[in-house]
């Protein structure tokens, strides 16, 4: 069940807080770990939804939001584009299940990142399927924001996308 | 289940990435046992306060274990222990002959001193849940062949 989840992610924040006192070692640890599960989650991802290819990075980011999220998690963020050239894209969690257990960061960590294994997880996953991209938290509702967002940066130039049509 | 397939990463990630972190001398190698096997205390005692919200009281020993080999086994990796021997002095064996967190090894000989590190949070699991349903106990696990293993839960004298 996800409370297993949910609550082992819990247990390992908390077990890196202790062993690492600065917050950005516990967020590139997380993230890494992330990677690490993204690279091989998308393979799950992909036997369990047999989702057609992705044709723009506008689809791929519904993908992610609509059917990923959904599976993994049980959310669906909503989405939307950041940018004129279309590479960029938000992700907003209006809920986010991995928190169900937190009421706040303590005090002493405060740049503290808690779903940063998210943005690895993204950016491992879409790695597999060669699309380099730059994933991070651009609002944290545990750090006071409204909400909580992901952005998305594609990295690949427009010309790239052209060769792949085949 | 999709939620299986994220725990049963994040769990090997965990064990790997705490022991490449032991490796690159950022702490002593039997640390990660016992960090895995606190995280699992951990975890275990917030999955057993949930589960056992509704459920009567425990007549006794025997009745917690069959608990744990039932339903908590059932709820944490969709199947029951297969077989639980006692004997009736506080020593527990729960046998599980297709251990969820090991199947996705190869049931050779080749990973068998590795398995140990994917017991160690469940054990500290176990003892989390008994933890809090008021027994103190020690438990430890033991792989002879992937993918059975048999873990030992031995209850102390309160």
């Amino acid at each position: 069940s996800r409370e297993l989840f949910v609550l082992t992610y819990g247990a390992l924040v908390a077990q890196l807080c202790k062993d690492y006192e600065k917050d950005e070692d516990v967020n590139t640890w997380l993230d890494r770990m992330g990677y690490g599960i993204g690279v091989r989650l998308v393979d799950d991802f992909l036997a369990r939804s047999a989702v057609k290819k992705c044709r723009s990075y506008s689809e791929t980011a519904d993908m992610i939001a609509q059917v990923a999220f959904k599976m993994y998690l049980g959310v669906t963020p909503s989405v939307s584009c950041n940018s004129a050239a279309g590479n960029e894209y938000s992700l907003i969690l209006d809920k986010n299940p991995l928190v169900e257990f937190v009421e706040e960061l303590p005090a002493d960590r405060a740049s503290l990142c808690y779903c940063n294994l998210l943005c690895g997880v993204i950016r491992g996953a879409l790695e597999m399927v060669h699309l380099a991209a730059e994933v991070t938290f651009l609002q944290d509702r545990l750090k006071g924001d409204a909400v909580t967002e992901i952005g998305i940066t594609f990295l690949r130039k427009a010309e790239d996308r052209k060769h792949k049509r085949n | 289940m999709a939620d299986e397939a994220l725990f049963l990463l994040l769990h090997s990630e965990m064990v790997a990435g705490l022991y490449r972190a032991a490796e690159q001398g950022e702490g002593e190698n039997g640390r990660c046992t016992a960090k895995l096997e606190g995280m699992g205390f951990r975890v275990g005692q917030g999955l057993i306060e949930r589960f056992t919200k509704d459920t009567a009281r425990f007549k006794d020993e025997l009745d917690i274990m069959k608990f744990i080999c039932k339903d908590f086994w059932t709820t944490v990796f969709k199947k029951q222990i297969d077989n639980l021997r006692t004997n009736h002095q506080g020593i527990y064996v729960l046998q599980d002959n297709k251990f969820r967190l090991l199947t996705q090894m190869s049931a050779g000989k080749q990973y068998l001193e590795h398995a140990p590190k994917y017991l160690a949070f469940t054990c500290g699991l176990i003892r989390g849940g008994l933890s809090n349903l008021g027994i103190k106990s020690i438990v430890t696990a033991e792989v002879s062949s992937m993918p059975a293993c048999k873990l030992f839960s031995e209850y102390s004298v309160i």
